[in-house]
């Protein structure tokens, strides 16, 4: 699925300067708790979270995930967005929940990470 | 729906035995931080966190919200159990991961803004 | 690759704005030598968990790296108030953080057991009151 229709999917709005509407997202994961984003995440994918602080992003690079949403209207700071900006990771963010997120994003075909669990 | 249908569609593993589980949920809410359920999760819902320790118990009977699901396959502690059954607030397991826990409790027609 | 780098990052107690930066760094040397993705990853992740647990955890401490043809090494010492049960520790979801780490997003009992399973061979020495010191090593010369 193409972040640009995530973002259409999720009425959402891109916060970071680069983004690639065109980035093409294969799965989604989705946690406030950042320990397990780095256990169980999947390369290459989405991050759907609640958090907001500089260390989702460090999170998302680490793990190599490819672009993040926030829920919740739940914005950023600066400081973050440049911090993403400079690790070329996009994001969005959205007002509806995490459930109504995950919920939509499923329904439209998005994969978790089943079929690649271990 | 009753949560017994949820468990039962989904497979869950109850963890608190002998708990009525024929109690209405209402909608859902997906948070892993305890201040975001008790400013936003509605009464009536099911919880679906990765959090095990004691304080989920606490601020699901704070909110008046239908059960817990673990995700990832979660254990939760022994006081976290203990203080769910005092509190009546059931709490299952599933191995799925939330975001297609969600997906599946969003197919059978739960809902959150 | 055919090449070798070695270094140090200082570590803050509390400085959660800078977690983070450390690994990061970390994780552009191995990029720049041409490490294997997945093998970066690894080490980015442990790198990562170990640096948080200082922040959280310790007054201050390092992060030391060693990188060769056979592995990456990285030792992450710590003036901390040290692991009474290392056992208990590694278990996952096993946490003493408090709630206001756990709103951070960390803190959830899954750092250590990530650290073992991101790596090949982990060693935790810890004396309470005084520190703790990480030891872990990704091979290079094996597919993972």
């Amino acid at each position: 699925m193409k972040l640009g229709e995530i973002k259409k999917i999720l009425n959402a709005v891109v916060l970071s300067k680069n983004g690639d509407m065109e980035l093409e997202i294969g799965r989604a994961y989705c946690a406030d708790l950042m320990s397990d984003v780095l256990a169980f995440s999947i390369t290459n994918s989405l991050l759907i979270t609640g958090l907001t602080n500089s260390q989702v992003i460090r999170t998302a690079d680490m793990a190599d995930m490819n672009a993040i949403v926030f829920v919740q209207g739940k914005r950023p700071d600066l400081e973050t967005i440049s911090l993403a900006e400079e690790k070329n990771i996009p994001l969005l963010v959205t007002d509806f929940s995490m459930f109504g997120t995950c919920g939509r994003l499923f329904e439209k075909g998005l994969q978790g990470r089943s079929n690649r669990d271990k | 729906m009753k949560l017994q249908e949820l468990v039962n569609s989904l497979s869950l593993e109850v963890k608190t035995p002998g708990m009525d589980l024929n109690r209405e949920v209402t909608g859902g809410y997906a948070s892993d931080l305890l201040s975001d359920v008790i400013g936003n999760a509605k009464e009536g819902s099911v919880w679906i966190t990765l959090q095990v320790h004691l304080n989920i118990v606490a601020v699901a009977s704070l909110k008046g919200l239908s059960g817990i699901v673990l995700v990832n396959n979660r254990m939760p502690d022994d006081d976290t159990l203990k203080k769910a059954s005092e509190e009546n607030i059931p709490v299952m397991t599933s191995p799925l991961a939330a975001f297609e826990l969600i997906g599946r409790l969003y197919t059978l027609g739960l809902r959150c803004r | 690759m055919n090449k070798t780098a070695e270094g140090v990052f200082f570590l803050t107690g509390k400085d959660f704005a800078k977690a983070g930066v450390a690994s990061s760094n970390l994780k552009a040397i191995l990029e720049s030598m041409g490490v294997p993705p997945d093998i970066i990853r690894r080490a980015a992740i442990a790198a990562f968990e170990a640096e948080v647990n200082v922040i959280i955890y310790a007054v201050a401490g390092m992060m030391h790296y060693s990188i060769t043809q056979e592995m990456i090494k990285i030792i992450v010492q710590d003036m901390g108030p040290g692991i009474p049960d290392i056992a208990l520790a590694m278990t996952e979801g096993y946490s003493t953080a408090p709630d206001y780490i756990r709103e951070m997003g960390f803190g959830s009992g899954m750092g250590l057991p990530n650290i073992k399973k991101s790596t090949d061979k982990l060693t935790v020495n810890s004396v309470v009151g005084e520190g703790t010191t990480l030891e872990f090593i990704i091979n290079l010369n094996k597919t993972a």
